[in-house]
């Protein structure tokens, strides 16, 4: 028997999963997707909230207060692109001032250092690129970006490295209480037990609940559109830049993402199925119309690409963390926004509670430091030389628009919980995430996995299932 | 860091062809600079014939067409570095390139040709929404799995876009036992070649629906079907007019973009109409030293003419690394009514009256035009068309008297007169 089953690898899970590895325990995350980071973690805002947004006295204010602390340490640790850009609340009606104030004392009230109110000249003295029409802002200098995959794949690589099993494509189907612990069994017939179980389900996360709780709860899926914006217009936002909700909603984002491209987004629309990240034409143009209020001289020309993120939303709008009444099994539901900011702090405390529950000890030979993998793009010309001089594969470039090249891409296969698919490459290195969106690179990536993990290139996919890029041989 | 003469970026046509005309003009030293791992450019995945009308006036495949030119730069022992990816220009002319044999290596050249092609427009770029599955791919990423690789991308197939790569690639999927339903163009007219329509189209009853576009792709993992729609005149969709239409396949083909990053990291000057490099007649950009040839400074349509402008390119480039730079006034040629862009973008008044070539392109279907070159208001050249179209690139060339008026005169415009859209 296990000591410990984490059900989902997203950020939640994975963080969970590297946290719990500082204990001697055996411990299993079962996926349903193909690799970590295939859900709500990889599409999303990307923002390391400051932690004014969230209720007072909530589970979330909390956590992200708290979580948000930890990034400049915990990206170190473990590598992975995390940058404090401040963020800034713009008011764009002098009738909205009392909305601002109230904001910022909310912020106060959750524990938010650094906040100020600025008026709108001195905003654009720091966003140049913003509205004429913003009068004020609050600016909350303890915000800030990161690169959501990454430092989902970051948590799962260590947690791996210091003997955490990652199971992939277990879609869990019931989970029995049985002497001891539970039963986890799987759609693919295969079953697990474990002393305890710790639901990271996302928006399934109400299903996985279910399975065990008299309590029932319910997380209903709440679709975000966001579009990609070309580096080139990188220089029209430092700060991540929201809009003062008013009556006529809550606004979109405008944000630099920790790789230099703009994001703006999302929108939001609960959808019946939890699988669909279909965008939709009406629900795009109103993040570009929204977003062009903040920065107007945002261009279509230089959008790159578009996805769909659905966020898990409880019904009762607060993370679900803890201890459930059934003994043994943790839930960890309704991780919704600031639920990224809040991971790292999440993690720490439900990896402290479950150690508790099994009176598990520390390891001494845990690795708390994790190398990701190196970063040709970014890298000084001496560094790229020494780089090429111990391996010739990155003197190989794949993929032009973002600089990769193959040394990483192999790198990214071959490392703990490694690449499978084009889109886990992607993830990981960025190849195909340039402005020419795979068009080159797209066959070479496909021979380089082929080769790696010595499979046939019909078998190749985009992102696991039936998503194979070639359906055939040629005549 | 090692010094160069003329170091060209790009081993396809332009590069190609301008190496040739660079080592006939007498520079013997030359390094070209190629990312893939074979001499040819993008004409080694296009296999279909059609190449070299103008230049052999005979039907080449591309990767015979650009054999011809790969035999003429062996002949002359021209240096070559293979699968070498530039990733940086400066604008004092230092080429960073690296590759797994030398790893990063530094050249310093007294002048660069920038003959590094164009990328397709992908889906982001015109916000296709919907699910974000296998099976969407741009029209040249789908040519180089069936022509390169030897895989089949899908087997029922629709076409966004009626560029000529579309165009091609319809039929070529066709040929490999492909189902190509339909070619779909947002436009009332096609961007591609009339000969393409009839021989890759029309002669394999492939229907082409103008003014309509894709509006939705359905499908988690593997694209399922798309949406289509008709557009009103505005090109936006009537969403009432959707049909869906069962595919495993989206190729996109529409249009192609010149890749200028390596130009923008030099500070060259771009246009906005072209997204290449603004030029004079000696195909130098507003870096001096610095020149562009071939797809990267505008799209061509033809492979011949991009050897032609790129021998020029060559010439000119050795003219420079022995003359230096001529210190002249310029002026500017300005494009109106229906002319889109014309390269080259401004003249050098040098005193050099040598015939010039220019290429300019349309932006709508024009019929019974004329296309005028005036010098100050007045006509130096004018030529009859019974119809014009974006897609077909139009050439005029102008002789020694009519290129001393031009580079005498204060204003050029080139424009279309008379006629109907």
């Amino acid at each position: 028997m296990k000591d410990v089953i984490i059900i989902g690898s997203g950020v939640i899970g994975s963080g969970i999963a590297r946290e719990l590895s500082r204990f001697d325990a055996d411990i299993v995350v079962l996926e349903k997707g193909n690799d970590v980071s295939v859900g709500t973690s990889k599409a999303n805002s990307g923002i390391v909230h400051a932690g004014f947004d969230a209720k007072t006295g909530s589970a979330k204010a909390k956590y992200n207060v708290m979580g948000n602390k930890m990034f400049d340490e915990l990206s170190k640790t473990l590598d992975f692109p995390f940058r404090r850009n401040g963020s800034m609340v713009l008011c764009f009606d002098e009738a909205q001032m009392d909305d601002l104030k109230a904001l910022y004392n909310k912020g106060i009230a959750n524990g938010v250092e650094k906040l100020s109110i600025l008026t709108g000249d001195e905003a654009r003295k720091l966003e140049p690129h913003i509205s004429d029409k913003v009068v004020a802002c609050l600016l909350a200098e303890t915000g800030g970006i990161v690169s959501p995959y990454e430092m989902n794949i970051a948590y799962a690589e260590n947690a791996a490295a210091n003997g955490v099993k990652f199971e992939f494509l277990k879609n869990v189907v019931s989970i029995d209480k049985i002497d001891g612990g539970f039963e986890v069994k799987c759609e693919d017939g295969t079953s697990y037990s474990g002393k305890v179980v710790v639901n990271c389900a996302g928006v399934h996360s109400d299903d996985i609940n279910n399975m065990v709780c008299p309590e029932k709860i319910n997380v209903w899926a709440r679709k975000g559109d966001y579009i990609l914006m070309d580096k080139t217009c990188g220089y029209l936002a430092d700060h991540t830049l929201f809009q003062l909700p008013t009556k006529m909603g809550k606004g979109v984002l405008v944000t630099p993402t920790t790789h230099g491209n703009i994001l703006i987004g999302p929108t939001a629309v609960d959808t019946e199925d939890k699988e669909d990240v279909n965008t939709s034409i009406e629900e795009l143009n109103n993040v570009f119309d929204k977003a062009s209020l903040t920065v107007p001289e945002l261009s279509r020309r230089t959008i790159i690409t578009q996805f769909a993120g659905l966020r898990a939303h409880a019904e009762c709008d607060d993370f679900i963390i803890g201890e459930s009444s059934v003994e043994g099994f943790f839930n960890v539901a309704g991780i919704e926004s600031p639920g990224l900011s809040a991971c790292p702090a999440i993690a720490v405390d439900v990896a402290g509670k479950v150690a508790t529950k099994l009176n598990l000890k520390n390891k001494s030979n845990f690795i708390e430091k994790r190398q990701g993998i190196p970063h040709f793009a970014t890298m000084s010309n001496t560094e790229r030389q020494k780089l090429i001089d111990a391996n010739p594969l990155f003197g190989k470039i794949v993929c032009r628009c973002e600089v990769v090249t193959e040394g990483e891409i192999v790198s990214a296969i071959r490392r703990p919980v490694g690449a499978k698919d084009l889109d886990g490459v992607k993830r990981r290195t960025r190849a195909g995430m340039g402005r020419c969106q795979a068009g080159f690179c797209t066959a070479r990536v496909m021979q380089i996995l082929a080769r790696e993990l010595n499979e046939d290139m019909q078998d190749i996919t985009k992102c696991g299932g039936h998503s194979n890029i070639v359906e055939g041989r040629t005549k | 860091m090692i010094e160069k003469n003329l170091v060209i970026i790009g081993g396809g046509p332009a590069g190609l062809a301008a190496a040739k005309s660079a080592y006939d003009c007498g520079e013997k030293d030359i390094l070209i600079l190629e990312r893939e791992h074979e001499l040819g450019g993008i004409l080694n995945q296009c296999i279909h014939n059609g190449f070299g009308l103008h230049t052999f006036k005979e039907e080449l495949t591309g990767p015979e067409y650009a054999q011809r030119y790969i035999d003429e730069v062996l002949k002359r022992n021209i240096p070559y570095k293979l699968q070498s990816t530039v990733i940086d220009i400066s604008n004092d002319k230092v080429v960073t390139y690296v590759n797994a044999m030398d790893g990063l290596v530094q050249v310093k050249a007294k002048a660069i040709i920038l003959a590094c092609g164009c990328r397709e427009r992908p889906r982001g770029a015109i916000n296709i929404a919907g699910m974000r599955g296998a099976g969407v791919f741009s029209a040249g990423t789908a040519q180089k799995l069936v022509n390169i690789e030897g895989y089949l991308p899908g087997k029922e197939v629709v076409i966004l876009g009626s560029g000529d790569i579309g165009l091609i690639m319809a039929r070529r999927m066709t040929f490999e036992g492909a189902h190509v339903k339909a070619v779909v163009e947002l436009m009332p007219y096609s961007s591609g070649l009339n000969r393409n329509i009839v021989q890759c189209l029309n002669d394999f009853n492939i229907p082409l629906m103008f003014s309509h576009t894709v509006v939705d792709i359905k499908g988690k993992d593997r694209v399922e079907g798309v949406v289509i729609a008709e557009v009103d005149e505005k090109l936006r969709p009537k969403l009432e007019t959707s049909q869906y239409i069962p595919c495993d396949t989206l190729l996109l083909s529409v249009g192609l973009l010149p890749e200028n990053e390596l130009a923008k990291n030099a500070q060259v000057q771009l246009s906005p109409v072209t997204g290449g490099a603004e030029v004079d007649d000696t195909m130098m950009t507003s870096v001096e030293g610095i020149f562009q040839c071939g797809n990267v400074l505008h799209v061509h349509d033809l492979v011949d003419f991009v050897s032609q402008e790129s021998e020029n390119a060559g010439a000119c480039a050795v003219r420079y690394i022995n003359e230096g730079a001529e210190k002249c006034s310029q002026v500017a040629i300005k494009c109106i009514k229906g002319v889109r862009y014309c390269v080259p973008h401004k003249l050098n008044c040098d005193g050099n009256y040598q015939p010039l070539n220019f290429k300019m392109r349309v932006g709508n279907v024009y019929k019974k035009v004329e296309l005028t070159v005036t010098a100050d208001g007045v006509k130096v050249f004018g030529k009859k068309r019974p119809v014009v179209a974006p897609g077909e690139m139009e050439s005029i060339t102008l002789n020694s008297d009519q290129v001393k008026q031009l580079k005498n005169a204060k204003e050029i415009v080139i424009s279309l007169e008379g006629g109907q859209q």
